[in-house]
């Protein structure tokens, strides 16, 4: 087998060549519980990650569902029964935002389709530290079993802000709870750091920076995110365990404290961690659309840029989750106008996205259309989250649904919609096998429906003035919450359906080709699934990343 | 286009909720604007380009004037907004001198409004229209965040700290006040009704001292143990027996007390309004002229509570 990437670079669609399959991979040359549980190889710890990531992403889902459920009347029945008490309800909103950030979103690009692609689109055999990788799943696992812990012993009502005095005082295990954000800040730290050495030191020969993919930009600004915000949520957090177990007079004014400093440390890394979350979406995004649009990526160097900038910007702008909350007026006001600069990278990347569509070559598989969804409500994301940053606005719309609309809408809207379509765009990489794209298709269209007709209602909700976190509501909003709640279901069926068909592609042989999409990044360059060293020959990079020209014109 | 406000927005209830729903329906719509600046290319180009086998892109790798006038005109677009939502802040943040002051408490889960009089209400809050109140506020427990949708303002409520937050109604009626900080069970209905009314209706208000004594029309003694507390009869006077600098209220009904500079009286309805009103005019033997008159300080009701309350402590 010989892979020279000089030769790969251009096909200009679809590309249905003959799978050229080692016979050994990845999956097949070791086996047993062991050869996974001890692996080194990125792409299996990506695959466990992966496994672990969407098992979260279900357990918070159910969760989610059940809020939606008991929200659909303003008096919880179902069948004549009460559905949830208000406690239970605070528990279930505090465990889903809770594993939904700490379990899923966070680790969830970076740990999963990070750690399978990084290497390979770099073009090296692993990451700088295979070990620390394989510590940061375990430290991963180690969390998510405290936090499961929890739900056992009774589960914490805090909601997932931890926002103290109430969490100081309140009932249930918070203390396990917030050990185990420390421990997964630990495993996310882990995998920031392997990200970055890998990039600075494991590129292929002839890959400079700006020779990278646009994947590795996002991913490289999300570790600087994740290496420098990350320990503030640990010190925060063990300042809290502290004042819970010694009650040392640190968040809780009835022994000294000061519950607005906690805000201020809680928002200083979660801030960031909302660009944890983002920076990944974006940077498959940034994939997807120049292979799809068969056309090279328009301002590659601005996209780059902006991923940087936006993970600078994240540390400054902490103070605008708190402009009602008594931090002083003066911050108040420089960190609504700080807010504001978000816009502007985030803008650049969506105007040079869909420059990238203009005169492409579009095919539309389930990763473009998953691309297009995200480009539609990452924009109504953004947009609702001008009104936020807008002081006065804001003042009428912060703590109340528009909030909770506003932040679904970049986070599951962008990247969980990013997640997915990458998911389909690299199953064929990391299987082998071929998705059923009809499924998909379907799949990808009940996806918009029901997410839009769940989180849109929200913000009507929210800017008519119900706040967040309520179990009982005033009767005039019944309406909207049923119609948010019809919608969660569909969207919940169409998650179904994409975990169905997939599982279902891995009952058939392997029969993806090594190309399936007409990439131009490395990972395409090496067979489906991969060899465990990635590539059976060191590639060299010799041509710019995202080139569509036929080969002949680019020599 | 008031309508399409309406559906988006609580009732008005203030000259402030009309300048912030304008900026809200402006940002609504130039967002509109924006979202549509985007999705119908996406959409137009995924079918104007769709794929067809062998068609080759041109290779446009970016464009400088395009990408700096697409930083900086949004740039430009957001400082205006900034200095715009500034603006209506401003207003919000820095309550007018003259504004009447009322204290706002917090704690799992009610509201407790006190007046500049002293009058005291438990999640029932009268305000005169078109004036300016002030709320100073602050929470007794956890944190808590006093909203009030039609006047569209809010603010968090901190243990061990008074935050501030006004406004200016001019819509006579009832509104909601509720809670928008999460602070446990009790989160979502810890709601108040806020009565904006006419001046007349108002000071009616404040000479029966609000309506929380009506809860206890039935059971007095309680209401005048609360003003034992709140009025400071504490200080001197104990209702277990126990000396203080005032006579002990335990057993005083109806006993037959020996006055200072002879004389004795028989401690009964009269005596006790008495000696609230005017205290220096029967001072029991034993004890010093130290009371101060509580003539104008207390109310009728609050008189009735105190009697009935000396009367239950046998």
């Amino acid at each position: 087998m010989d892979y020279n990437v000089t030769t790969m670079a251009v096909q200009t669609g679809p590309v249905s060549s003959a799978p050229s399959r080692p016979k050994k991979h990845y999956l097949n040359e070791t086996k047993g519980f062991k050869s996974w549980a001890c692996t080194l190889d990125h792409k299996r710890i990506g695959v466990m990650y992966l496994v672990g990531v969407l098992f979260a992403f279900m357990l918070g889902g159910t969760f989610a569902l059940l809020v939606r459920l008991s929200l659909m009347t303003s008096k919880h029945m179902l069948f004549g029964k009460v559905l949830m008490t208000a406690e239970q309800y605070n528990r279930a909103f505090t465990l889903h935002g809770a594993i939904m950030v700490f379990l899923f979103i966070i680790p969830a690009v970076p740990g999963s389709l990070g750690n399978f692609v990084l290497p390979l689109m770099l073009g090296a055999k692993d990451v700088a530290f295979p070990r620390l990788n394989l510590a940061s799943f375990y430290l991963w696992v180690t969390g998510a079993v405290m936090a499961l812990t929890t739900l056992v012993l009774g589960a914490v009502d805090t909601g997932w802000t931890f926002y103290t005095p109430y969490s100081t005082t309140t009932e249930g295990p918070v203390t396990l709870m917030t050990g185990a954000a420390f421990v997964l800040g630990f495993s996310s730290i882990f995998t920031g750091l392997n990200f970055i050495a890998t990039v600075h030191k494991l590129r292929a020969p002839g890959m400079g920076w700006f020779d990278m993919p646009l994947f590795i930009w996002g991913i490289y600004s999300t570790a600087l995110i994740q290496v420098l915000a990350t320990p503030v949520l640990g010190i925060t957090l063990v300042l809290l365990m502290l004042e819970r177990a010694f009650g040392i007079g640190i968040f809780d004014p009835r022994i000294g404290g000061d519950p607005v400093l906690f805000q201020h440390f809680f928002w200083f890394y979660s801030h960031p961690a909302v660009y944890i979350m983002i920076l990944p979406g974006m940077a498959i995004i940034s994939e997807l659309i120049p292979t799809f649009s068969h056309k090279t990526i328009f301002g590659y160097r601005a996209i780059a840029y902006s991923s940087v900038s936006l993970a600078l910007v994240s540390f400054i702008v902490w103070g605008h989750h708190m402009f009602v909350a008594g931090q002083s007026q003066l911050a108040t006001v420089v960190f609504s106008a700080l807010t504001f600069l978000v816009a502007i990278p985030s803008g650049v990347k969506v105007f040079n996205w869909l420059s990238t569509m203009y005169k492409g070559n579009i095919s539309l598989e389930a990763p473009m259309l998953y691309a297009i969804s995200f480009l539609i409500l990452f924009a109504i994301g953004g947009l609702t989250g001008i009104f936020l940053g807008t002081l006065s606005t804001d003042v009428l719309l912060t703590d109340t649904y528009f909030v909770v609309a506003h932040f679904h809408y970049v986070m599951m809207g962008g990247t969980v919609t990013a997640f997915i379509g990458g998911l389909h765009y690299w199953w064929p990489k990391m299987t082998g096998r071929m998705y059923s794209e009809a499924w998909a298709r379907i799949a990808c269209v009940l996806y918009n429906i029901g997410f839009n007709m769940t989180f849109l209602t929200q913000f009507f909700l929210g800017s008519k003035g119900m706040p967040r976190r309520y179990y009982n509501y005033l009767d005039q909003f019944q309406p909207l919450h049923q119609f948010s709640t019809f919608g969660s279901w569909i969207l919940g069926l169409s998650l179904f359906m994409t975990l169905a068909y997939l599982l279902a592609s891995l009952r058939k042989p392997m029969d993806a080709p090594e190309n399936p999409w007409g990439g131009t990044t490395l990972e395409w360059a090496t067979s489906s699934p991969p060899p465990t060293s990635n590539f059976l020959e060191q590639p060299v990079v010799e041509r710019e990343p995202y080139d569509y020209r036929p080969v002949v014109a680019a020599k | 286009m008031d309508w399409f406000r309406n559906i988006m927005m609580p009732p008005q209830g203030s000259a402030y909720a009309g300048e912030v729903d304008f900026v809200y329906m402006s940002l609504f719509w130039m967002s509109v604007v924006l979202f549509l600046g985007i999705a119908i290319p996406a959409v137009y180009f995924a079918w104007r380009y769709y794929y067809k086998p062998g068609r080759v892109t041109p290779h446009i790798t970016h464009n400088t004037f395009l990408e700096i006038t697409w930083s900086v005109l949004p740039l430009l677009l957001c400082v205006g907004i900034f200095f715009w939502g500034l603006k209506g802040w401003m207003e919000y943040a820095v309550a007018p001198g003259e504004a009447m002051e009322v204290q706002v408490t917090a704690k799992k889960w009610l509201w407790q409004f006190e007046y500049p009089d002293g009058t005291r209400t438990v999640g029932d809050l009268h305000v005169p229209i078109n004036k300016p109140v002030k709320f100073v506020m602050t929470s007794e427990d956890v944190l808590h965040d006093f909203f009030v949708p039609d006047m569209r303002v809010k603010h968090d409520l901190i243990p061990g700290r008074f935050t501030e937050v006004w406004f200016n109604p001019t819509v006579m009626g009832k509104h909601i006040i509720t809670c928008a900080e999460y602070c446990g069970k009790g989160h979502s209905d810890m709601r108040g009704t806020l009565t904006v009314e006419s001046d007349a209706d108002f000071a009616k208000f404040l000479e029966t001292g609000g309506t929380e004594w009506e809860d206890y029309k039935t059971h007095m003694q309680d209401w005048g143990k609360i003003q034992w507390e709140r009025k400071g009869c504490n200080s001197c006077h104990t209702y277990d027996g126990a000396t203080s600098k005032g006579p002990t209220w335990k057993g005083i009904w109806g006993s037959t007390v020996e006055l200072e500079g002879g004389g004795k009286v028989v401690v009964d309805e009269a005596y006790l309004r008495e000696s609230m009103i005017n205290p220096q005019a029967k001072i029991v033997k034993g004890f010093q002229p130290i009371m101060p008159t509580f003539q104008g300080l207390l109310r009728e009701n609050e008189i009735q509570g105190l009697v009935a309350f000396i009367k239950s402590v046998q």
